[in-house]
C-alpha cells in the first residue's frame, strides 16, 4: 500500500555463482589428478632425478601390473597367496569383531566392565601393537594363526571403543522412556542402546577393516608365511621395485573390498542415518 | 483400563476419589547432596487436571519422576489407587520434552513400542489397528508407514501422544511435552491434549513453565518454589470447559496469571 508501483523498473536477476570446480564432474577432477600425477612420476624418472630402484617408471610398473595381473587371472603362485593374505584378514575381522563387540558391550553396558576392564584395555591400546607380533609367532608358529592374531589384536580396539561409546549414545529421554514403559535391562539393550549405537559400531568396523589389513601384511612381513606379504617382501628384497608397486596395488583392493563391505553394510542397517562418515558417500 | 464409574465430567471435584496421594515428600539426590524436594503434599482427584509451574531447577521433573516410578523417594509415601508406587506402572502413561521416537522404527511401530515391549511382538502386530485408530484421531492416519525422520516436530510429538495412549492408562504424566514446539503448534496441541484428556476422564499431571498453558488446561495450578523444591500454593482455576484459547483475554484470566506471577516473584521467567 504505498501508492504508486514502480512496474517500469526491471527485475533483478541475480544469478548464483557456482565455484567452478563444483562445476567439473567427480570423474574429471579425479582423472585429472591422476594423470598429473603420474606425467611428474615419468618426468621424474625420465629426467633421472631419483634412481629406478628408487622409484621405476611408469611404465614398468604398468608392465607389472600387467603381469601380476595375468598371474592372478590364471590363478598362478600369486593368486594362491592373495588367497592367503584374504583368508588371513578375513579370519582376523571375525576374530576381532567377535571379540570387540564382546568387550565393547562388557564396557558399556557393565559398571564392572567401565572400571575395572576398560583401563586395562586403553593401557594395551596405548601400546605399539605390532611390537606384539613376534610373541604371536612363537605361540602360533609361521602358519597362518600367528598373522590372524596379530590381525585380529590390531583390530579388537576400534570396535571395543566404538561399541562401548555406541551404547551410551542413547539419550536420557529414550532411556527414560524405556523405563516407563517396563522395559528390561536385556531389552533396552537390544531394542534401544545397540541400534542407537549402530552408526558408532560401524565408524569402529571401518577403523578396523583397515587395522586387519596392516595387522595380517605386517604378519607376513614378521613371519613369513605364504602370502601377499611375503611376496612382496621378497620382490623387495630382490630391489624389484616395480614389483613391489604392482603387488601393493592389488593388495590395496582387497582392502578396499573389505572397507566397502563395511560400507554397504552401515547404508543398509543404518538406513535412518544419512550422514556416513569418511568414505561413505565415494 | 480406565474404568469410567461415573460419566461426570463437568466437575472432577465433587463425587470424586482421590488417584495419587503425597505424603511427606522429600528427595534428596546423592551426588551433590541436592535437596531436590522437601515436604511435598499432593493429592489428585480422579479425573482432575492438575498442572505444577516453577521455575527451572525446582524439582518439577523429580516429583513427576518420583510419581512415576522411576526414581525412588528419598522419605514419604507415593500411592498410586491405593497400592504405593514402586516402579512403572502399565496405569500411567508419559510424555516428555523431546518425542523420543526411534528412528529405525515406522511411525505406528513407535506407537505400539509399549505393547511390544510389555507383551511381545505378536501382541504388537495386534495392536495395530488400535495404533492406526490413535494416529487417526490425532490426523497422523496417512504417516503410519513413514519414518520419524520424516515427521515434523509437532506431528513427531502426536505420534508420542499415541505411543502414550495405546496401552490405555488412566494416569498421564506429562513433563513439559510441547515447550519444544513453536507457539502455534504448541496452542493446537494444548487443545487436542484437552479434548483427548476429556474424551478418556482421564487423570493429567502436567510439567510446564508457561502459565497461559498451565491456566487454560488445569482444573489446579500447583506453584513450585526451589532450594528446596516445595509447593507453596494450590491455586484453583474456575473456568467453565471446554477451555477456549479466546479464555486468555477474559479479565478473570489475566487475575489469575498475574496472582501467580506475584507467588512465583522473583523466579518467574516468561
Ligand atoms: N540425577 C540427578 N542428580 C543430581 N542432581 C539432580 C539430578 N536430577 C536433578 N538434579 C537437581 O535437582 C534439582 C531439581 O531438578 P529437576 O527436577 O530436573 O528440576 P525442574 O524439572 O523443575 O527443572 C536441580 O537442582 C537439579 O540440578
Ligand atoms: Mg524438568
Amino acid at each position: 500500500m504505498t501508492g504508486a508501483t514502480q512496474d517500469n523498473l526491471e527485475d533483478t536477476v541475480w544469478m548464483e555463482h557456482e565455484a567452478f570446480i563444483d562445476r567439473i564432474p567427480r570423474w574429471v577432477a579425479m582423472t585429472f589428478l591422476f594423470v598429473a600425477v603420474v606425467a611428474i612420476w615419468d618426468l621424474v624418472t625420465r629426467l633421472g632425478w631419483v634412481s629406478a630402484i628408487i622409484l621405476p617408471t611408469p611404465a614398468e610398473t604398468f608392465f607389472d601390473l600387467i603381469f601380476v595381473g595375468s598371474n592372478l587371472m590364471s590363478g598362478g603362485y600369486m593368486l594362491t597367496a592373495l588367497w592367503t593374505t584374504t583368508l588371513t584378514v578375513f579370519y582376523g575381522f571375525l576374530i576381532a569383531v567377535a571379540i570387540g563387540f564382546s568387550l565393547g558391550v562388557l564396557v558399556g553396558e557393565t559398571k564392572f566392565g567401565e572400571r575395572a576392564v576398560m583401563p586395562y584395555l586403553v593401557a594395551i591400546d596405548t601400546m605399539p601393537k605390532v611390537a606384539f607380533a613376534p610373541l604371536f609367532i612363537a605361540w602360533l608358529g609361521f602358519d597362518i594363526a600367528s598373522k590372524v592374531a596379530l590381525a585380529a589384536f590390531i583390530a579388537t580396539f576400534p570396535i571395543v571403543v566404538a561399541t562401548a561409546a555406541g551404547l551410551y549414545a542413547a539419550t536420557e529421554n529414550e532411556r527414560m522412556l524405556f523405563k516407563s514403559i517396563g522395559a528390561s535391562r536385556m531389552q533396552t539393550l537390544v531394542q534401544l542402546k545397540l541400534p542407537t549405537g549402530l552408526p558408532y559400531i560401524f565408524t569402529g568396523l571401518k577403523i578396523a577393516a583397515v587395522g586387519v589389513m596392516a595387522g595380517a601384511i605386517t604378519g607376513e612381513f614378521l613371519g613369513g608365511g605364504k602370502g601377499f606379504g611375503a611376496l612382496i617382501r621378497q620382490s623387495a628384497s630382490q630391489l624389484d621395485t616395480p614389483r613391489v608397486f604392482a603387488l601393493i596395488l592389488y593388495l590395496s583392493l582387497l582392502g578396499l573390498a573389505l572397507y566397502f563391505t563395511v560400507v554397504w553394510a552401515q547404508r543398509r542397517f543404518v538406513f535412518w542415518n544419512k550422514s556416513d562418515g569418511p568414505g561413505g558417500k565415494a | 483400563m480406565a474404568e469410567s464409574r461415573t460419566a461426570s465430567t463437568e466437575s472432577a471435584t465433587q463425587d470424586a476419589w482421590p488417584i495419587y496421594e503425597i505424603k511427606r515428600l522429600s528427595k534428596t539426590y546423592a551426588r551433590h547432596n541436592v535437596t531436590a524436594l522437601s515436604g511435598v503434599e499432593l493429592t489428585i482427584n480422579k479425573g482432575e487436571f492438575v498442572s505444577v509451574i516453577g521455575s527451572s531447577g525446582c524439582g518439577k521433573s523429580t516429583l513427576l519422576k518420583i510419581m512415576a516410578g522411576l526414581l525412588p523417594p528419598t522419605t514419604g509415601r507415593v500411592t498410586l489407587e491405593g497400592q504405593p508406587v514402586t516402579g512403572p506402572s502399565t496405569h500411567i502413561g508419559m510424555m516428555f520434552q523431546q518425542a523420543t521416537l526411534l528412528p529405525w522404527k515406522t511411525t505406528i511401530e513407535n506407537v505400539v513400542l509399549p505393547i511390544a515391549i510389555r507383551e511381545g511382538r505378536s501382541a504388537a502386530k495386534a495392536a495395530h489397528s488400535r495404533g492406526m485408530a490413535l494416529l487417526e484421531l490425532v490426523g497422523l492416519g496417512e504417516f503410519a508407514e513413514a519414518y520419524p525422520g520424516e515427521l515434523s516436530g509437532g506431528m513427531a510429538q502426536r505420534a508420542s501422544i499415541c505411543r502414550m495412549l495405546v496401552s490405555d492408562p488412566s494416569m498421564l504424566l506429562l513433563d513439559e511435552p510441547f515447550s519444544a514446539l513453536d507457539e502455534l503448534t504448541r496452542d493446537f496441541m494444548n487443545m487436542e491434549l484437552q479434548r483427548i484428556c476429556a474424551e478418556r476422564q482421564a487423570t493429567t499431571f502436567l510439567v510446564t513453565h508457561s502459565l497461559d498453558e498451565a491456566v487454560i488446561l488445569s482444573d489446579r495450578i500447583l506453584v513450585m518454589k526451589s532450594r528446596p523444591g516445595r509447593i507453596v500454593e494450590d491455586v484453583r482455576i474456575d473456568l467453565p470447559r471446554p477451555r477456549t484459547l479466546e479464555m486468555v483475554n477474559t479479565p478473570y484470566f489475566g487475575e489469575i496469571i498475574s496472582h501467580i506471577r506475584g507467588l512465583l516473584g522473583k523466579e518467574a521467567h516468561e
